[in-house]
């Protein structure tokens, strides 16, 4: 008989071993802000289609004090899950070649980045104007 | 000798599958001088101390593989890690992490064999020809597209950093899935087909979540994360058409 008795270590709390793991684990869970994000969006899609009344309403329940502390909180969170995601997109892509040159992860992250802050300035100069 | 002796205390994590239920630490003071390696320090222990602590290597140069631990809990190559950079402090070494200890220092590397050997690590060609008509041309380009894949050593390094292999070891992981591309981005293979079949798998490319860990520690810059997450669009898209294309899709 053989003596082998491979020993399998435990992965218990796993994601609290390695910073690297934590800030991953930061990354996942940005994603359930962006979700409940939607909804709030959403929220305000179905109070338009219950007419002016209803719509006036949701947007007189975002002034709350409440509602601006998890705005607050939620342009906080928003600002990192973007930083991570861009981050990790040059993984993502495939080995591309401009001008017989490889493009650099940092570019790839740093074009995503630059894209993001042009569409929110975009929204904000478009917002503006409307009302 | 220029270098005045230092000792630093080296503790190992031990598990000897006859005696222990569980690994347990031990510790070891180690004269070293600064040119010294991790991997000399604990075969100091072995040579010196005890010679019952078991672990692998052979090079000695970051080419075999075989050496690698966690060092203060980073996936390391033993032979490339010195000593120098942990004293004054203490440093652990420990079985790498997401496989089984066999012993001591020592992992199970069967299911990474088995699964080295699953994706046909090796060109087929897309094309026979016979010698008289020459050889594969391929531009320097071409090259570049599966060259940094192809320095993979099997160190084991990735596998080590990658808590989805730790917590599904059905999972293909990092290095071989990293192997996998390195094989059907080669202009010159036509193997694809039968490799996407594993890849393209719940345990395949989709395993990956892009915690990105593994391509941070990998001692060869192969970047598997790269290799693993670029695939998936492949894998979509092929998910997508093959009700569409007839005889064109992989299972
Ligand atoms: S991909 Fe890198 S870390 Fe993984 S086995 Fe190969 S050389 Fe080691
Ligand atoms: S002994 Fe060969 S890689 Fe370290």
């Amino acid at each position: 008989m053989s003596n082998r008795r491979p020993y399998v270590r435990s992965m218990d709390g796993w994601w609290k071993r390695d910073a690297y793991f934590v800030s991953y684990m930061a990354r996942e869970v940005t994603s359930v802000f962006v979700a409940a994000y939607a909804v709030v969006l959403l929220a305000g899609l179905v109070r338009l289609g219950q007419g002016e009344a209803a719509f006036n309403g949701w947007l007189q329940y975002l002034t709350t004090p409440w509602m601006k502390v998890f705005h607050l909180i939620v342009l906080a969170v928003f600002c990192y899950h973007t930083w991570s995601w861009f981050k990790i997109m040059p993984k993502t892509m495939p080995i591309m070649f401009v001008g017989g040159k490889r493009v650099q992860p940092g570019t790839i992250t740093g074009t995503g980045l630059a894209a993001a802050v042009v569409a929110c300035l975009a929204v904000l100069f478009i917002v503006g104007g409307v009302s | 000798m220029a270098d005045t002796e230092k000792i630093i205390e080296i503790e190992v994590l031990r598990y000897r599958p006859e005696q222990d239920k569980e690994p347990v630490w031990q510790t070891y003071k180690v004269p070293f001088t600064d040119d010294m390696s991790v991997l000399q320090g604990v075969q100091y222990i072995k040579d010196y101390l005890d010679e019952t602590v078991s672990f692998r290597w052979s090079c000695r140069m970051a080419i075999c593989g075989s050496c690698g631990m966690m060092i203060d809990d980073k996936p390391k190559l033993s032979c490339k890690t010195f000593l120098r950079d942990y004293y004054p402090g203490k440093l652990r070494v420990e079985a790498l992490k997401h496989l089984p200890i066999e012993r001591d220092l020592i992992v199970d590397a069967t299911d990474f064999m088995k699964k080295l050997e699953s994706i046909k690590p090796y060109i087929i060609p897309k094309e026979e020809r016979t010698l008289a008509q020459g050889e594969y041309l391929q531009t320097p380009q071409q090259r570049d597209m599966y060259e940094q894949f192809s320095s993979c050593i099997n160190c084991m390094l990735c596998y080590a950093a990658c808590p989805q292999y730790g917590l599904n070891p059905k999972f293909t992981g990092p290095g071989i899935l990293a192997l996998m591309h390195r094989y059907n981005a080669d202009s010159r293979d036509g193997g694809q087909a039968e490799r996407n079949e594993l890849g393209y798998a719940d345990e395949g490319y989709w395993g990956c979540t892009a915690v990105g860990y593994c391509s941070e520690v990998c001692p060869k810059g192969v970047d598997p994360a790269n290799a693993i997450n670029q695939n998936k669009m492949n894998s979509a898209i092929n998910y997508f058409t093959r009700f569409i294309t007839p005889g064109g899709a992989d299972k």
